[in-house]
């Protein structure tokens, strides 16, 4: 199984020890899953992706390749806040729709960070996204696409859930996923105030959905060299 | 490594040990092949592995946990079955706030008669509803909440705290579930609405911190619809109250990880950038009071 690996494991050697990480921590942390990805026990993949063909960025197996998977999501996300917070829509917002702001970008980049740190060599590059269908200009238009994006990181982690191998990793997605929830609700009733849980199924559930749907919605705002891979991701 | 002085370490605080593995003989053999091919690496893992074979979830704890996700989801529908038609909800939540306490009323009526039918789907019997006592006053009902029917702001600290315990309660049970694919997903599809939920009713409170005629020593410091620290925001007498379902929430380190450091981000905003689990006995020790 041939795997891109993008960061330098050198520099994130540094990184983890110039953030005082105890390498002891570290080694708890990732032990088990990292056999995990040995074994490579996942089915219901996405194998008929040709991986000659497929030359998107590829996410690894087992747990690493999930929390990649929400690595790259998290990226996107970042991303389009920082972006939000110095837009002209931005500008238009009240001041607490600002603060709002300003909270959900703190708690995106720090999903990132995390999974950045917590994946240490196992995780991809740096994604470069493509927000050029976003209107950053108007307060509607960047409402409009943090909803898509709330609703989606959410359907993504629910979605994702089941695959995840290691009972940490999967307690790890579900403090963040509630988050995203909140934020989802809040960006909806930003929109329209009451919308925060429409949506939801016939029993009032939420609506996940499967990890290479995800991607498809995904690599819309990503750009050329860093569409990711749906080789070996659950279907 | 030498196995058999991890089976004595074991012994000594599982008599049964070998009985357990000896019954799990396919474990066993499962061990003996993948140690010749893995890398000596790969041993922990192929320990851990045989050990969840021996001590791993049974489905009475799958079952366990879907009883205990329906006895909270019988507490939050009845608690707005009976608030959202108060008094209190009625004469000043406005329309759109009782459409919105309405809408979320109806989702955990649902969500009720989703955890039964699935618990009959897997042969066992839902629990039957419990009675409450929603004063907290353990069947008193002369406890700390009091007269909340009929009073908007008490009914809104403890949807909040209904809500946002919820939350906290499914993560915690999640990890039950991770050998069951369908049911974990069905938690994970409720618990994401839990949180939709708090976030819509941290909402409410904010407005209402600020309206006429509102209690305000209700509402403490800035109300976000994440949680802020180990801040319930909730004051006037019921703080002591639903501090439990906050505690710990103030953590800012994930795994070993430092979010602070990391994301280069306050440590308010690492702390509710993580939502934290509760146990199950955490959570039966909140509610306790609620249940006669």
């Amino acid at each position: 199984m041939k795997r891109q690996m993008s960061s330098l494991p050198l520099q994130d050697e540094k990184l983890i020890s110039s953030f005082g990480i105890q390498r002891r921590n570290m080694l708890k942390f990732f032990g088990a899953s990292a056999a995990v990805v040995a074994l490579g026990t996942a089915c219901n993949n996405d194998d008929d992706v040709d991986a000659n063909t497929d030359t998107g960025v590829f996410l690894g197996a087992g747990d690493f390749q999930i929390l990649n998977f929400a690595y790259a999501l998290e990226q996107l996300e970042a991303a389009f806040y920082l972006q939000v917070i110095t837009s002209a829509g931005f500008n238009a917002m009240s001041v607490l729709e600002k603060e709002y702001m300003v909270d959900i970008k703190d708690h995106e980049v720090a999903h990132r960070e995390y999974f950045k740190v917590a994946l240490g060599s196992n995780a991809i590059k740096g994604l470069t996204p493509k927000f050029s269908a976003v209107d950053f200009t108007t307060r509607a238009g960047i409402l409009a696409q943090a909803k898509a994006f709330e609703d989606t990181g959410v359907a993504a982690y629910n979605g994702a859930g089941q695959y995840i191998v290691d009972g940490n990793y999967l307690t790890a997605a579900g403090k963040i996923v509630s988050v995203e929830a909140r934020h989802a609700a809040l960006i909806r009733d930003l929109i329209s105030n009451g919308t925060f849980s429409d949506d939801l199924d016939v029993n009032a559930l939420e609506i996940s959905k499967p990890p290479t749907a995800i991607v498809d919605i995904a690599n819309a705002f990503l750009s050329v060299d860093s569409q990711i891979s749906k080789r070996g991701l659950p279907a | 490594m030498n196995l058999q002085n991890i089976f004595s370490e074991i012994e000594k605080v599982d008599a049964d040990v070998y009985d357990r593995l000896d019954t799990r003989r396919s474990a066993m053999k499962q061990f003996a092949n993948f140690t010749g091919k893995a890398a000596l690496a790969a041993m922990p893992l192929a320990l851990g592995s045989m050990f969840k074979k021996a001590y791993g979830q049974t489905p009475a704890d799958v079952i366990g946990t879907l009883q205990f996700a329906l006895t909270l989801e019988y507490l939050e529908a009845k608690f707005y079955q009976i608030g959202v038609a108060g008094t209190g909800v009625q004469a000043n939540a406005g329309a759109q706030g009782i459409s919105d306490l309405t809408k979320i009323r109806d989702h955990e009526v649902k969500h009720v008669a989703f955890l039964r039918t699935v618990i009959t789907a897997l042969g066992s019997t839902p629990t039957p509803e419990p009675t409450f006592d929603f004063t907290g006053g353990n069947g008193s009902n002369m406890g700390p909440f009091l007269g909340w029917p009929t009073n908007y702001d008490v009914f809104l600290a403890m949807a909040q705290t209904f809500e946002d315990t919820g939350v906290r309660a499914y993560k915690g049970a999640a990890g039950t579930l991770i050998n069951n694919k369908t049911v974990l997903t069905a938690a994970l599809n409720i618990h994401s609405v839990e949180a939709r939920h708090a976030s819509h009713i941290r909402q409410m409170r904010r407005v209402r911190a600020t309206a006429p005629g509102a209690i305000t020593a209700a509402y403490v410091g800035s109300i976000k619809p994440w949680i802020n620290n180990a801040e319930s925001n909730i004051g006037a007498g019921f703080a002591a109250a639903v501090q439990p379902s906050y505690n710990g929430e103030e953590v800012t380190v994930q795994g070993g990880i430092n979010i602070v450091t990391v994301g280069g981000v306050s440590a308010t905003a690492a702390s509710a950038c993580f939502d934290e689990p509760l146990s199950r006995a955490a959570v039966l020790a909140i509610v306790d009071p609620f249940i006669v």
